[in-house]
């Protein structure tokens, strides 16, 4: 009855962000549902956001709000000089979460470690299977073959043997999929005929643990007192999903949450005006690109590549499909990366000299050719039809007539890996911050026929890349790629096209929020007014 | 009697078939499948593409899976989620009273306002009540529900603070889910204000998932109030000198309501069965937001069960009503 009263007397006033406790709470308004709790299983930002970005730790970090490698669970590691021996050493004193069936009874140690990785890696392992299991991002990268073997020499020493030098191995491990998981629950809950329980009911060592979810509705979250890096500023941690950008966008002014991302373009004008909002922005670790298809003719002419990336106007494409949420690429790697070529000169807008061009490869008078455009829209591309015909007018004005063509998204990507296209437009965004990811994965002979939509083998170019993966020596590496990166821009085997602009709106209430170049959210180090 | 119910049960069995082989094609026929859509760009090998396949059992011949599929609904199973591996009745079950709690109070919202307005406009027939009414229906009935939500949102929730934009209770509140309705998990809560904020987060999803059941309802009413007020009994009430409330409230408003309750039924069976956009601009956990997500992901499982579910359910409210028609109106009963 005494609520009934309540509820009457306060009539409909919403007390939005005041009320309870002197608990500081974060709201972060999430864009979607998480596919589950074990990051290993999954790809998507939105399932490491709720799991790996606040409840685990990796052996190795990203710097917060950067691409660089800092020390995570492991405080020091040693790379043999052959490049195959990882040594890490574990740091001590770090303490599981623990919920209503699972109360630590000992620290982080080798053990967990070597959990965490063989249950990925191999197939007898207890759990490997254990819901379902299927590692993508293990398998996507490619460690199972790269990984020979795992060694726990003592309780704090745990040592990696590779099947190959492979550089990037190190930015691998500071991946959503590689968070360390507790050997000591998984034992507990196989034990009580449960295991499926350590993926639903997380336990990590991060700065957040989880509380509870409800189903497209809330995450909860509370922050780990006995954080090995010290407590989180906020006492709580809510993501309360908002699938709609407009209804997010609601939220924060009516002060319902403090952090959205993915904020709808229409929307920067007036959120860059409201005082209420801290309208943050970054470039992001990605490209968007058009991909010519190499093996067909007459894409197989570097002078008809050269030519039509000539004959495309980049500022407008800018100006029209962007509307400032993006920038011009002329490389295929963002400049927030390692080793990114600065002295690389784009194709700049030239009609004469892609006729020109085209003259000397022997299309005076032009071809048909075809456009394909993404049906989905993405942060390196928010509208591909419209770019698809921008060039298409561009590439009219210099006698190359073109149809748009486009096919449901699932389609799309098997038709295009296929090699069906003449061009086709996409995109990539990069996942551990290492310039290998972008070259290697989009453009080397093994991609052809997978990532590679441009169907791009150029032996010179390959083999630039592949002595970029054997040396961990960083100033090698760098001149490596920025020799591939010069090579590529003359082979034109894409029109790169544009790095996105990430806005987070962030309530001005909020102090210390750093974008995450990953495009993911991470709320340790984050506090409130 | 039992022969009819019978008959009744013995023809949801086709219906039941129809459903599933209706649904299981209809999804499989959307281009695309799971495994590309979980990759996206990335992609993925063909050698992992193949385990995959086998995992989810989707390497098979499509009419083998559909056995496959038929077989394990006889047993109860309805399958797991591709993405998320859980029980898809399990995940049904935990979205379900978001849903029901969400379509109880557009319900009644719809009721209390589309009755009583039909109700007076049948009555005032001719004036500018009914010409408003009847135009603000139509309004209501063509209105785009998308638009509409975002619009209270806008003047509701950001310009005016009355209410919250979305969710089922505020982030400040850590309710356990006990029932899953949240309006009764509040409530015994010992957190103070959560029951009030619950209440809150109704009001604007439960107005714009009402709408358009209120504008049916009110144009039903006023509609069939008009039949019966042209009644010869009617016209014997009022000439036996009873009061003109009397007449309406008791004589004619019993008799009209036959047809509206059969719509309110329908209605109740389409809310029940989740409100995609309603869902999805509140940000409200329910089943139509779930298995929209699930098409999106190719979660065929989901798909395939929830529907089937839904179904199920729907064709065990018609056929109540079937029987219970069957029980007050022996007419119907003999009939076949």
């Amino acid at each position: 009855m005494k609520k009934a009263i309540t509820l009457f007397a306060s009539a409909a006033l919403v007390t939005a962000m005041s009320a309870t406790a002197g608990a500081k709470t974060l709201v972060f308004c999430s864009e979607g549902s998480p596919e589950g709790f074990n990051p290993s299983f999954y790809t998507a930002g939105t399932t490491f956001d709720a799991t790996s970005r606040q409840i685990f730790n990796k052996l190795v970090e990203f710097e917060r709000g950067s691409t660089t490698i800092v020390p995570g669970l492991a405080e020091s590691w040693t790379v043999s000089d052959n490049g195959l021996v990882y040594t890490f050493k574990l740091r001590k004193g770090v303490s599981f979460h623990s919920n209503k069936s699972f109360k630590p009874k000992r620290n982080f140690n080798a053990d967990d470690v070597i959990f965490s990785i063989d249950r990925q890696r191999l197939d007898s392992h207890p759990f490997h299977a254990v819901s379902g299991g299927s590692y993508e991002y293990w398998n996507g990268m490619g460690m199972t073959d790269a990984v020979k073997e795992v060694n726990k020499l003592d309780d704090y020493t745990v040592q990696i043997v590779l099947n190959s030098p492979e550089a990037p191995f190190l930015a691998n491990l500071a991946m959503d999929f590689a968070s360390i998981m507790s050997a000591e629950y998984a034992d507990k809950m196989m034990a009580a005929g449960t295991p499926e329980v350590v993926d639903n009911l997380p336990i990590g060592t991060g700065p957040f643990a989880f509380v509870d979810y409800q189903k497209d509705s809330q995450i909860r979250y509370k922050a780990n007192a006995k954080y090995w890096a010290g407590k989180a500023p906020i006492d709580r941690l809510v993501f309360s999903i908002t699938p709609d950008a407009s209804v997010r966008y609601a939220k924060m002014k009516a002060g319902e949450c403090h952090v959205m991302p993915y904020p709808n373009p229409a929307d920067l004008d007036s959120m860059a005006k409201d005082d209420s909002i801290n309208l943050m922005s970054q470039e992001g670790l990605n490209v968007g690109y058009l991909a010519f298809n190499t093996q067909k003719p007459p894409f197989d002419n570097k002078l008809v590549r050269q030519a039509l990336s000539y004959a495309i106007d980049k500022q407008a494409i800018m100006d029209a499909v962007f509307q400032g949420s993006g920038k011009i690429a002329k490389n295929p790697i963002p400049p927030t990366i390692w080793s990114y070529n600065d002295d690389v000169k784009d194709y700049g807008y030239n009609p004469a000299k892609a006729k020109e061009l085209l003259a000397q490869a022997g299309f005076a008078g032009g071809f048909k050719t075809n456009v394909w455009a993404m049906p989905v829209q993405r942060p390196y591309n928010p509208n591909a039809k419209r770019m698809a015909e921008l060039i298409q007018a561009d590439w009219a004005a210099v006698g190359v007539t073109s149809d748009v063509v486009s096919y449901e998204w699932g389609e799309y990507l098997a038709r295009s890996k296929a090699g069906e296209h003449d061009t086709v437009l996409l995109g990539w965004t990069g996942d551990n911050g290492d310039p290998d990811n972008f070259l290697y994965v989009l453009l080397s002979c093994d991609g052809v026929g997978g990532s590679n939509r441009a169907q791009f083998c150029n032996k010179d170019f390959d083999s630039l890349l592949i002595s970029a993966k054997k040396t961990s020596n960083m100033k090698e590496r760098t001149a490596l790629y920025e020799e591939a990166q010069l090579l590529f821009k003359e082979e034109a085997p894409w029109v790169t096209i544009a790095h996105s602009v990430v806005y987070k709106p962030v309530s001005k209430n909020v102090i210390d929020f750093k974008i995450d170049p990953f495009g993911g959210h991470s709320f340790y180090g984050v506090d409130l007014k | 009697m039992i022969a009819f119910i019978l008959r009744r049960v013995g023809m949801i069995i086709p219906t039941f078939i129809g459903i599933t082989l209706l649904t299981f094609s209809l999804i499989h026929m959307i281009p695309g499948d799971p495994i590309t859509v979980m990759a996206g760009e990335r992609g993925v090998s063909d050698v992992r593409r193949a385990e995959l396949e086998a995992q989810f059992g989707l390497d098979k011949p499509l009419y083998q899976q559909y056995l496959t599929y038929i077989g394990n609904i006889a047993q109860g199973d309805f399958g797991k989620s591709l993405i998320t591996k859980e029980p898809v009745l399990d995940e049904f079950i935990t979205l379900f009273p978001a849903t029901m709690e969400l379509s109880l109070f557009a319900a009644i919202f719809a009721i209390a306002i589309g009755l009583p307005l039909g109700i007076i406009a049948a009555v005032r027939r001719g004036s500018v009540f009914d010409h408003s009414v009847m135009t603000i229906s139509l309004t209501g009935y063509s209105m785009p529900i998308f638009w509409w939500g975002l619009l209270l949102i806008i003047l509701f929730s950001v310009i005016l603070g009355w209410t919250p934009v979305s969710g089922r209770i505020s982030a400040l509140y850590w309710v356990d889910t006990v029932t899953g309705f949240m309006l009764i998990d509040a409530w015994i809560s010992d957190e103070e204000g959560a029951f009030t904020s619950a209440v809150q987060h109704l009001i604007l999803p439960s107005i714009v998932l009402g709408t358009i059941p209120l504008a049916v309802i009110a144009r039903m009413t006023r509609s069939s109030m008009l039949e019966v007020l042209g009644e010869d009994f009617i016209r014997t009430a009022r000439a036996k000198g009873l009061s003109p409330i009397k007449v309406i409230m008791k004589h004619a408003l019993r008799n009209a309501l036959i047809p509206v309750v059969t719509v309110i039924g329908l209605q109740i069976g389409i809310l029940l069965s989740g409100a995609i956009l309603t869902e999805t601009i509140f940000a409200w956990p329910g089943i139509g937001r779930w298995l929209l997500e699930s098409i999106h992901r190719r979660d065929y499982q989901v798909v395939q069960g929830g529907i089937l579910i839904i179904a199920t359910m729907i064709i065990l409210i018609n056929l109540l009503v079937d029987v219970l028609y069957g029980v007050i109106n022996p007419r119907i009963r003999h009939a076949s």
